[in-house]
């Protein structure tokens, strides 16, 4: 086992998770829901790829963004918005509703056995040979996070639609009675965790090139592990614990023997349930709090 | 004559089953300083945020400038020339100062003359441009209210309604808010203050209602601050 080699996996594979997490995080912000459906944007995108495998690349891509933008943005409208005000528990139940019913239509549609899709295979070879093995894809998952997620960053920071967006995840109610359009910021949310699920629809093919009705929902089920670990009322924090358990999973994968495999997933929530025990209002809770109540 | 800057006809809100007006009626000419009093539970924030459109009428009307607000979402209410100061100030404490103060040019209705509104702000509240970049949550609470105002000013509102602007608020602060307010007026604002504090509030309003129940009970004028009996019936009278 080489600890270079580990830690770059690592960070490859923190960073997808990582982009699931700050699309949870981002629609947890503006209507405080978790959206279970969000895996299914990623399972679209994959058939999408799937389905298209004699296009151009570049189609494939574009068609890819447009698959999962648009059902983000359809889901929020004719799923979400006429349950706004309703109980936190049943749009809950819609997201559950939303992702089942989309996985019974993958399964009825595309069969059990999977659907092959590698439109960026050929980022799976070497780009750097060496005392560390660096593949295209490991590259591009790192360069793509940190474009990703500083991109969203900025927006957030340097832009009205962003203000607005921090402003609503805070306290709607005050925003709305400053004239902050409820119906534009929510979307704007899904139009982002749909840009995020695109991404990686299309770099998680690389790795996992067989395309089942859960390809999406096992990731995202990981990461929003790790945005509540990491705490998922602050993008950031959120963010940070999808990454970490990414990185977590990848480390893990590397470091158990080959017959231990299996349990990967069970280590890595026993992992969680020991943080969480340690730690219980998230792994970041604490930094970069500043604020105090004045009166 | 000109139509009134508000007009609130037999108004009628509730909560569920529970009746938080049953027929309130007011009205509020262009330039005034209106004041609402009443004892705590008596409608008044209910009555703001019903003309703001947040809450759901069960009732009667509310007129902007002629036009009904009825029915109306508050985005759009709010880009009519309406904005409310809330009570408890609700500044966004992660935000930065400045952060706060640029969200209240989200509700504008035009976007022209936006930097000589901000500069015309800056120099009504000068903490909100010596405190730019500090986060809002670490000011005082006076500082608060005043970004709070300052906020709602750079929506460039016609009627500006403020939810108990002196709670919590030492009296010399409260007195610099006050005269703020004077000062607004001035530039062609007109003014709605809802407070807890009667007697001052009637003293400052060019007109002051007093609400209990539900209902405007009467309407005082400064000359009737330091008639304590009249104030006294005002607030427990029938």
């Amino acid at each position: 086992m080489n600890l270079g080699q580990t830690i770059i996996d690592g960070l490859a594979l923190g960073a997808l998770y990582a982009l699931v997490a700050v699309g949870l995080a981002l629609v947890f912000g503006v209507l405080r829901l978790i959206n279970f459906a969000q895996g299914e944007l990623i399972t679209a995108g994959a058939y999408a790829l799937s389905l298209t495998s004699n296009w151009p690349v570049i189609a494939q891509i574009a068609l890819c963004f447009v698959v999962c933008v648009g059902l983000s943005v359809a889901i929020e409208r004719i799923a979400f918005r006429p349950l706004r005000g309703a109980a936190p528990a049943t749009t809950l139940v819609a997201t559950f509703a939303v992702a089942f019913a989309l996985e019974a239509v993958w399964l009825i549609a595309f069969g059990a056995n999977g659907k092959p899709a590698d439109p960026l295979s050929t980022l799976n070879t070497i780009a750097i040979r060496g005392s560390l093995n660096l593949r295209w894809i490991t590259i591009v998952e790192i360069v793509a996070g940190i474009v990703l997620l500083g991109g969203t960053a900025l927006i957030l920071n340097r832009t009205s639609i962003g203000l607005q967006m921090r402003a609503a995840a805070t306290d709607f109610r005050t925003a709305r009675l400053l004239g902050v359009r409820t119906n534009l910021v929510i979307s704007f949310a899904f139009v982002i965790a749909g840009v995020m699920a695109a991404v990686v629809a299309l770099l998680y093919t690389v790795q996992t090139p067989l395309v089942t009705q859960t390809f999406g929902l096992d990731i995202t089920i990981i990461a929003l592990v790790g945005a509540v670990v990491g705490g998922l009322d602050r993008l950031w924090t959120a963010t940070a614990g999808g990454f970490a358990i990414g990185f977590a999973t990848s480390v893990l994968g590397d470091v158990l023997p080959a017959s231990q495999e299996k349990f990967l997933t069970a280590f890595v929530f026993l992992l969680v349930i020991l943080l969480l025990l340690l730690r219980p209002g998230g792994l970041f809770t604490g930094f970069g709090r500043t604020t105090v109540e004045r009166v | 004559m000109a139509e009134p800057a508000l007009e609130v006809q037999a108004l009628e809100v509730r909560y569920g089953a529970v009746p938080a007006l049953r027929g309130a009626t007011l009205s509020i000419e262009a330039g005034e300083i209106v004041g609402l009093v009443g004892p705590n539970g008596a409608g008044k924030s209910t009555l703001l945020h019903a003309v703001m459109g947040a809450l759901p009428i069960a009732g009667g009307s509310v007129r902007f400038e002629g036009r009904s607000l009825a029915g109306v979402p508050t985005e759009r209410i709010v880009r009519q020339g309406l904005a409310l100061v809330p009570e408890g100030r609700h500044i966004f404490p992660d935000l930065t100062v400045d952060e706060n103060l640029r969200l209240g040019l989200v509700g504008r209705g035009s976007t022209d003359g936006i930097s000589d509104d901000l500069e015309r702000v800056r120099t009504l509240f000068p903490v909100v441009h010596d405190f730019r970049d500090r986060q809002a949550g670490l000011l005082s609470g006076g500082q608060q209210q005043q970004l709070a105002i300052a906020r709602a000013l750079v929506s460039k509102p016609r009627l500006l309604l403020l939810d108990e602007p002196s709670l919590g608020l030492a009296p010399a602060v409260v007195e610099t808010v006050w005269n703020t307010l004077s000062e607004i007026r001035s530039t062609g604002v007109t003014i709605m203050l809802v407070e807890q504090r009667a007697q001052i509030t009637v003293g400052f309003a060019d007109r002051t209602y007093v609400l209990g129940d539900g209902r405007v009970k009467m309407q005082m004028t400064p000359q009737d601050a330091d008639d304590t009996e009249r104030m006294v019936e005002a607030y427990f009278g029938s």
